[in-house]
């Protein structure tokens, strides 16, 4: 199955590889919808077809098992009124939704809804906004609907999430909908396994790199040995094999075990919308998926993308578009001719895709595209910088944006994060060491760079300037604010926390994630002639709505450890962590600095996330933000929502650990 | 007196299990004991379910999650030439930071037993790829009387992908020893694995009735090409090759057997 490719230029590309698995696309009949709990039967769609829509203000759900086949075994997936997906949701701005949902389960369920502004208690985080839904029991949730566009929901109750609890919701706007188009259709991308997802954590567990297929072979080192020698071929291996990191880590669950779903239909299936030449179709993307980040593209097909997260931005026209983990985009198409087009989502790591058609005739299909090349982390990924690239040239396989990446801010190197910082950072408070509430534990770990004791001294302090909400364990106020919607001024930071047996690695000098499409995506310009959607390119469509300036600066450090398959932020797990604490109305800005090598979609619940893409004026508003591995990035938070929510990673394996509580008092 | 000593090691290891089954039941808080008994009455009580089996400690609450997780390796399951065979494995159970091992070596040539040990060890994480353990070691010896002996050792990943697991061991009469093992991986394929694996054995002292001599004592070097099915069931063949130094090697010729061996191996690596 290997092959590579030769271009041009000389480095090689690996196509994708799927050695003893084949990455199965599934049966063409879908889902079996026999044996359904009685009761369920009734409203049962056809198999095959997309799950049905439920209109108005009062649902009835009911969370049950449903036997299912997407690979040739029958398997048993966890079910929201007897299809997977669950039911379309389809609200309207202004009304008060009511939901009963009742848990036929033999566990403990809950169903968060993701994106929507609501109260704590209905966010449905079994732990944090309520006890979850016991076996037999049915929670009403009640809320009123403030905000319009692409939303979801799934469980938030042990991996169901995994097993088949999702759906999506569509609001419509109370008025005059800003994006015009004919018709619409929700695309939820998901992954199902046959095994169960207790096995699958453990298995990552007990070996780290159990799914990936793809991992360096002695006739890579050959190939790359016989292109660049020995001395080169050693210097280029040594960092990865100092640091014990497989570079060809994209993701921890691929599809040597999962098989990519759109709108519950395997490849095979091919699930199929219809247009009719001249529409304007509006295409609502929705990463449901446990573990798979999407690239997502529409052969012949340029798309308008006109929201993310259900917010409404400035309209931008791409050929592809990464969603990670519990993103939305809305796009709109307009398919001109009379044909049929592969609506075509490859996973980053290129293990497989999930596939359909838009057609103007049913029966139609074009083909399918061949998976792009795998990508290879570099030295940028793991946040050390630039100066890494020279030694880097000429490697094979590997990703060549660092030279032509065209859309890249060279802002980014004047920013004081980068070299100077360790010399005038003003760090450490040294009034903390008076203070009560801090973890004095953190001081003994000599770990701590003592040099950061000494210049500047700026008065800030583990609780950034809010004594009233104590200290917080593992967390960082910086005091260098940079202007809103312009992102952080402030130097990187590591805790000593970040200096345990939990953490494997610490960017240095993380990039900006704000201009980069993200690993295998940032040389489809000048390779494909595609161009890529990447953060910078969102811009609010309506006027910023809180101008404030923020008035502190919080940099909490995404962590983790392969090897152990450990997750954290800061280095300390949730189990161990202490509520990050907000105070009723201010605003604040977020960064997260990614220290580990994957791609992590870190998700807010209750408040938005206002992405800082370089205008103050049109900010976009998101729920979960992709933070590329060894990057930073920014985002402002109102914390207008009182009460206890969850901020986490989306990918569900890293729940456990990179997940945090925060309270807003 | 072998019976009785072997017995008495039987006995810790089942209590030092029983301990950390009862600490797994303190972990799983949710107590879902109770909803287990109602799986019958639905669908997927029956049938192809095995996507849905819920680990008993793993909490229905994600965010809760400190797994304790328990994981059998036979790293060799092998039969030798010349009427040999190996068994070499662990079990680890625990969570993250703290963890209990067993491990297990037992080696078998011309028909006879040269090798058996048990070792039961507390493992704590020290380091992102180090495992500090501490322990005792337990001999079965066929010619002489069974030993005990503490453990203090590392064990882990070291730069260039190399598995080591080092230990020191103290004797009950003041005997030492030092046992260094590295193991690497080579992929031809996802599949075809050459795994290259030396063992060396280190004295404090000479000890004729169990043929260990003072400073370098034996060198065991494998070489083994297995295929992995899956992950975690894949058979093997392979070369081992051992050889006896210093005094060790006096002490064997004194027996009359051999200094050094080469045998070819078949056998099995699996984990679970």
């Amino acid at each position: 199955m290997t092959k590579t490719v030769k271009r041009k230029n000389g480095p090689q590309f690996e196509l994708p590889q799927l050695t003893r698995r084949r990455f199965v696309t599934g049966m063409a009949a879908g889902a079996a919808l026999l044996g359904m709990p009685a009761g369920l039967s009734a409203s049962a769609p056809r198999a095959g077809a997309a799950p049905q829509t439920l209109r108005g203000n009062q649902f009835d759900l009911n969370i049950g098992y449903l036997p299912v086949n997407y690979t040739g075994r029958e398997r048993t997936a966890v079910a929201v009124n007897g299809s997977v997906p669950g039911p379309i949701l389809r609200w309207k701005e202004g009304q008060t939704v009511t939901l009963n949902v009742t848990n036929h389960l033999a566990h403990d369920t809950s169903i968060h809804w993701h994106g929507i502004i609501l109260p704590s208690n209905m966010d449905g985080v079994p732990g944090l906004s309520f006890n979850g839904i016991r076996p037999g029991e049915t929670f009403t949730y009640q809320f009123q609907l403030n905000q319009s566009g692409t939303y979801w929901y799934h469980s938030h109750s042990d991996f169901q999430e995994q097993q088949g609890l999702y759906g999506s919701i569509v609001i419509d706007p109370a008025d005059a909908d800003p994006v015009a188009y004919d018709r619409d259709y929700v695309v939820l991308l998901s992954d199902w396994s046959d095994e169960s997802p207790h096995d699958i954590y453990a298995k990552l567990k007990k070996e780290g790199h159990y799914y990936n297929r793809r991992r360096r072979t002695a006739g890579d080192l050959w190939r790359e040995v016989k292109a660049k020698g020995v001395a080169a071929t050693w210097r280029d291996r040594e960092m990865w094999n100092m640091m014990r990191m497989s570079d060809r880590d994209i993701s921890d669950v691929t599809g040597y075990t999962y098989t990519f779903l759109m709108n519950g239909q395997t490849p095979d299936a091919n699930w199929t919308a219809l247009f009719r030449k001249g529409e304007k179709v509006r295409l609502r993307f929705i990463n449901g998926a446990a573990m798979s980040i999407f690239d997502i593209r529409i052969p012949g097909l340029k798309m308008t993308v006109v929201a993310t997260d259900g917010q409404n931005i400035e309209p931008v026209t791409v050929d592809e578009f990464r969603i990670g983990v519990a993103e939305t985009y809305d796009v709109i198409v307009e398919p001109d001719g009379d044909s049929a087009y592969t609506l075509f989502a490859q996973t980053i790591d290129r293990s497989g895709f999930a596939r359909g058609t838009l057609t103007s005739e049913p029966g139609l299909q074009a083909a399918v595209p061949p998976m792009d090349y795998a990508p290879v982390l570099t030295h940028r990924d793991m946040g050390m910088g630039h100066g890494a690239h020279a030694g880097m040239a000429g490697m094979g396989g590997m990703d060549h944006s660092q030279h032509d990446m065209g859309g890249m801010d060279h802002s980014q190197h004047d920013m004081s994060g980068v070299d100077h910082s360790q010399h005038d950072m003003s760090t450490v408070d040294h009034s903390q060491h008076d203070m009560g509430t801090v973890d004095h534990s953190q001081h003994d770990m000599g770990t701590v760079d003592h040099s950061q004791h000494q210049a500047g001294m700026q008065g800030y302090s583990l609780h950034g300037g809010r004594p009233e909400l104590g200290g917080m364990q593992g967390v960082w106020f910086t005091s260098n604010l940079g202007r809103a919607g312009h992102g952080s001024n402030s130097p990187i930071v590591h805790l000593p926390s970040e200096y345990g047996y939990g953490v494997d690695m610490r960017s240095e000098m993380p990039m900006s994630g704000l201009h980069d499409p993200g690993i295998g995506l940032r040389d489809h310009g000048s390779r494909y002639g595609r161009r890529v959607l990447n953060y910078g390119d969102i811009r609010n469509l309506t006027p910023t709505i809180d101008r404030r300036e923020p008035t502190r600066e919080l940099q909490l450090h995404l962590t983790g450890n392969m090897e152990r398959y450990m997750w954290s932020m800061d280095g300390i797990k949730f189990n161990d962590a202490e509520p990050l604490m907000l105070k009723f109305g201010e605003r604040i800005r977020i960064t997260l600095v990614n220290d580990t090598m994957m791609t992590h979609p870190i998700h807010l619940h209750g408040m938005w996330s206002e992405l800082e893409t370089g205008d103050a004026e049109y900010i976009p508003r998101k729920h979960t933000i992709i933070v590329q591995p060894g990057s930073q990035i920014s985002y402002l938070v109102t914390a207008d929502a009182y009460g206890r929510w969850a901020y986490h990673c989306h990918l569900l394996y890293h729940m456990p650990g990179m997940f945090r509580e925060v309270r807003v008092v | 007196m072998r019976i009785a000593n072997m017995k008495n090691t039987v006995m810790l290891c089942a209590a030092l299990t029983a301990n950390a089954a009862l600490a797994q039941d303190d972990m799983s808080h949710h107590g879902h004991g109770d909803h287990a008994a109602q799986m019958d009455s639905y669908p997927a009580g029956q049938g192809a379910t095995s996507n849905l089996e819920h680990a008993p400690d793993s909490p229905d609450h994600v965010m809760d999650h400190e797994v304790l997780l328990t994981k059998v390796t036979f790293d060799q399951l092998e039969v030798r030439e010349n009427d040999g065979g190996a068994v070499k494995g662990d079990l680890w159970f625990g969570s993250d930071r703290n963890k209990f091992w067993l491990k297990t070596e037992w080696e078998r040539s011309e028909g006879e037993t040269e090798k058996a040990e048990l070792h039961a060890l507390y493992s704590r994480a020290v380091s992102p790829y180090w495992d500090l353990q501490l322990g005792v070691r337990h001999d079965f010896e066929t010619e002489s009387d069974s030993r005990n002996w503490g453990v203090i050792g590392f064990n882990g990943l070291a730069p260039y992908f190399f598995e080591v697991d080092s230990a020191l061991f103290v004797g009950e009469d003041g005997a030492t020893a030092l046992r260094l093992e590295a193991e690497y991986e080579l992929l031809f394929t996802q599949q075809w694995i050459l795994s290259p694996e030396i063992e060396a054995d280190f004295f404090g002292q000479n000890d004729r009735d169990a043929g260990t001599g003072s400073g370098l004592s034996d060198i065991e070097l494998g070489l083994r090409l297995r295929y992995e099915f899956t992950p975690q069931f894949a058979p093997y063949i392979g070369v081992h090759y051992e050889k006896k130094f210093g005094n060790a090697a006096d002490f064997a010729r004194d027996e009359g057997e051999h200094t050094s061996v080469t045998s070819w191996v078949i056998g099995l690596h699996a984990w679970f």
